[in-house]
């Protein structure tokens, strides 16, 4: 199944009230360099398209960019690091939030149930932990409310290394925006917030990828 | 507020399978292990009020029936149910001549169906097809039976035939019923229906658990399910079963078709168990951890007020058993609530000063004659307790059954002394059902006599006051924070 680029992942799951942090698509690395003096340091770089379904892995994403140079420079080596395949492409930036605390996020569709609405906890072991919890959509407020209930780590919802609780309403409201998206756009197929950063408490999804059928 | 869905079958039409005003065994056999001789042993040795006919290929007599070759032969309008022992190949024809009869449901236990290949599957949908076009209910086929106390029917063709009660069972395995009939007759906590659905060809775990919402003898619904097909539908229609009754789930086959292979994390993280448990938190099923703790939350909710609130007391009479229940508490959504002050207070008056003064509330030893009926009375009727758990009776008709059986009984005083112990152990578990009824709380009882010493008489009583002695703390805790969880479910909605 296709995946929407991630800038259009965004923008569709946006509309629904899905959170995320200002970011603009830009074309040129010079572009990038403006969009970066607008929202401030240190950025985000990421190489997008729609044939870009895991940046992670190719390495097209570039984190802590302190200066208007290392914008530059990773502009132009992102663009320079496209391949024929990936189609065409545009460099996605952004503000580089840091987070002690992960969730995660998504849509999925199960064979026997239909559409569900996931939150779990996130971060590079969130497959191994798996520690999750899924409703079908569409979801109540209490309904969301529940799922967030339902996870084992608990204590990483509350007061933690200085941080403010995790605002649980704000969650909630993440879960409710994605059982609207996939109730209101049928073409979603799954769709992925992750990680979701709790950035002072509050939940920003700082990548996101959707599948459409 | 919206209009609550129709079930799939209109629920007058459960009473032919139910509560039949006769039955008929087509099928019934000589020979003492076929099925065709068993379901009609077993309706008859039961007690079954209404008539009962069978059909025999000979016409033999069989356990005193006066069988027939032809269903033609039966009076018209009498019977309400066959239970079908006969071959497949013969079962439309006998459908046809049962319709016929007035006939409006059948159970078919003949096997050759669907379990058993294409041929078997074509037959079913042709069965299915003709008891539609007949207008019978058509329960199987390739099942196990139907049983339903309140009419003393048991027309299945295996024991044990379990007690009168609330408890409505529907099962996609025969098996099941069984484990949970045996559990019904240990415990004396009994059943309003029981069915296995067999290959559900046409009736499916669903529709008998919509029924069971509309039926007047079932208070709580139990099911153990392997497939839910169509889940959208299982989902919708078990909400609305779950809004009126507890529903009980144990889910089989929960560890089948693992993690999938998926372009998503989210996929990846979506395995069958994990959909399931979270979609039966959605729409308020009980989910069981295990046959076992599925007929003990069922017991539970049959006898036992649904808890306002978690505050739970726990009353044990001596001190490591009210550690156990705390630790257990402690790994659910129950809370251990400090003892309250006027509680405390109170307490002191009744016991010597080396009681525990919080909670649980261990009397470690400390209670005369009419101590612990008191406790528990003072600590359900306190206005921040929601729930009592109980534990430690029993212990003294131990003692009492050692000096029975010993060579001294009964001199030295020990008949007196006997007695005196029998009796406040069957005191506590009157008290425990009383304080219940009184203050519409939850009060638990646990003890491993339920078990190790059933005729006790504190799991005795506990058994004639109608309720379930737990055999440990952790199983009580357990059943009664499915209470919980099911009373904030319905909060949570403004359903209660």
């Amino acid at each position: 199944m296709p995946t929407l680029s991630e800038a259009d992942s965004k923008a569709l799951l946006a509309e629904h009230g899905v959170p995320f942090p200002p970011e603009r698509v830009v074309a040129t690395a010079e572009a990038a360099v403006e969009a970066a003096d607008a929202i401030g340091y240190p950025a985000v770089v990421k190489l997008g398209g729609e044939g870009i379904a895991h940046k992670t892995e190719r390495g097209l994403v570039r984190l802590g960019l302190g200066t208007a140079e290392q914008v530059r420079a990773a502009a132009e080596e992102l663009l320079a690091a496209a391949r024929p395949e990936d189609g065409e492409v545009h460099l996605l930036v952004a503000p580089m939030l840091r987070a002690t605390r992960e969730l995660i996020a998504g849509l999925h569709h199960d064979p026997q149930f239909g559409m569900t609405v996931m939150l779990g906890v996130g971060g590079i072991l969130a497959e191994a932990v798996a520690d999750v919890s899924f409703r079908l959509v569409p979801i109540t407020r209490v309904d969301a409310e529940e799922m967030i209930e339902d996870l084992q780590l608990q204590r990483l919802l509350g007061p933690f290394r200085g941080e403010p609780p995790v605002d649980r309403g704000a969650v909630a409201d993440v879960l409710l925006a994605l059982s609207e998206a996939a109730t209101r756009r049928p073409e979603v197929a799954s769709a992925d917030l992750n990680p979701l950063m709790i950035v002072d408490g509050r939940p920003v999804a700082v990548d996101a990828l959707v599948e459409v059928r | 507020m919206a209009e609550r869905p129709t079930p799939r079958i209109a629920p007058e039409r459960f009473r032919a399978l139910f509560e039949p005003r006769g039955v008929l065994v087509a099928g019934a056999s000589t020979h003492p292990g076929k099925f065709g001789f068993v379901s009609l042993h077993n309706i008859l040795a039961c007690g079954y009020r209404g008539k009962v006919f069978a059909t025999n290929r000979d016409g033999a007599e069989v356990l005193g029936v006066r069988t027939v070759a032809d269903v033609e032969e039966l009076p018209d309008g009498e019977i309400d149910l066959v239970f079908v022992c006969t071959p497949a190949p013969a079962n439309p024809d006998l459908l046809r001549a049962c319709a016929k009869k007035g006939i409006t449901a059948a159970f078919v236990a003949s096997a050759g169906y669907a379990e058993a290949g294409e041929e078997g599957r074509a037959a079913q949908e042709e069965l299915v097809a003709l008891a539609d076009e007949l207008g019978i209910l058509l329960a199987g086929p390739n099942g196990q039976g139907v049983v339903s106390p309140p009419a003393n029917l048991c027309a299945q063709i295996v024991g044990p035939y379990p007690p009168a009660g609330h408890i409505g069972i529907a099962s996609q395995s025969g098996n099941f019923v069984s484990s949970f009939e045996n559990y019904a007759q240990l415990t004396g906590v009994g059943v309003s229906r029981a069915v296995s659905a067999g290959n559900a060809a046409a009736l499916t775990v669903p529709d008998y658990l919509e029924y069971f919402a509309e039926d007047p003898e079932t208070t709580v619904a139990l099911a153990y399910v392997e497939s839910v097909g169509d889940g959208r539908s299982f989902a919708e229609r078990l909400r609305t079963v779950a809004e009126r009754i507890p529903v009980v789930v144990v889910k089989g086959g929960a560890t089948a078709g693992g993690q999938r292979a998926a372009a998503s994390h989210t996929g990846a993280l979506a395995t069958d168990d994990r959909v399931f448990d979270g979609v039966a938190r959605q729409i308020g099923l009980s989910r069981a951890a295990s046959v076992e703790q599925g007929f003990e939350v069922a017991a539970t909710f049959a006898t036992q007020p649904l808890p306002r609130g978690n505050r739970v007391v726990v009353v044990t009479t001596v001190g490591g058993w009210g550690v156990a229940a705390a630790d257990a508490i402690g790994r659910t959504d129950l809370e251990l609530v400090p003892l309250p002050a006027d509680l405390q207070t109170a307490i002191d008056a009744e016991l010597p000063p080396r009681w525990s003064r919080n909670n649980p509330v261990d009397m470690a030893g400390g209670e005369t004659r009419d101590t612990v009926p008191r406790i528990l009375e003072m600590v359900a009727s306190h206005p921040d307790v929601d729930a009592v758990v109980f534990l430690g009776m029993g212990i003294q008709s131990n003692q009492a059954r050692l000096m029975r059986e010993g060579p001294f009984w009964p001199d030295h005083g020990l008949e007196r002394i006997v007695a005196f112990h029998e009796r406040q152990d069957a005191r506590y578990a009157e008290a425990a059902a009383e304080v219940s009824e009184a203050t519409g709380k939850p009060v638990l009882v646990a003890t491993e006599l339920a078990v190790t010493w059933p005729e006790n008489p504190g799991p005795a009583t506990v058994r004639a006051t109608g309720r379930l002695c737990y055999p440990s703390a952790e199983r009580a805790v357990a059943a009664l924070d499915h209470l919980w969880r099911r009373a904030r479910w319905l909060d949570r909605r403004g359903l209660r």
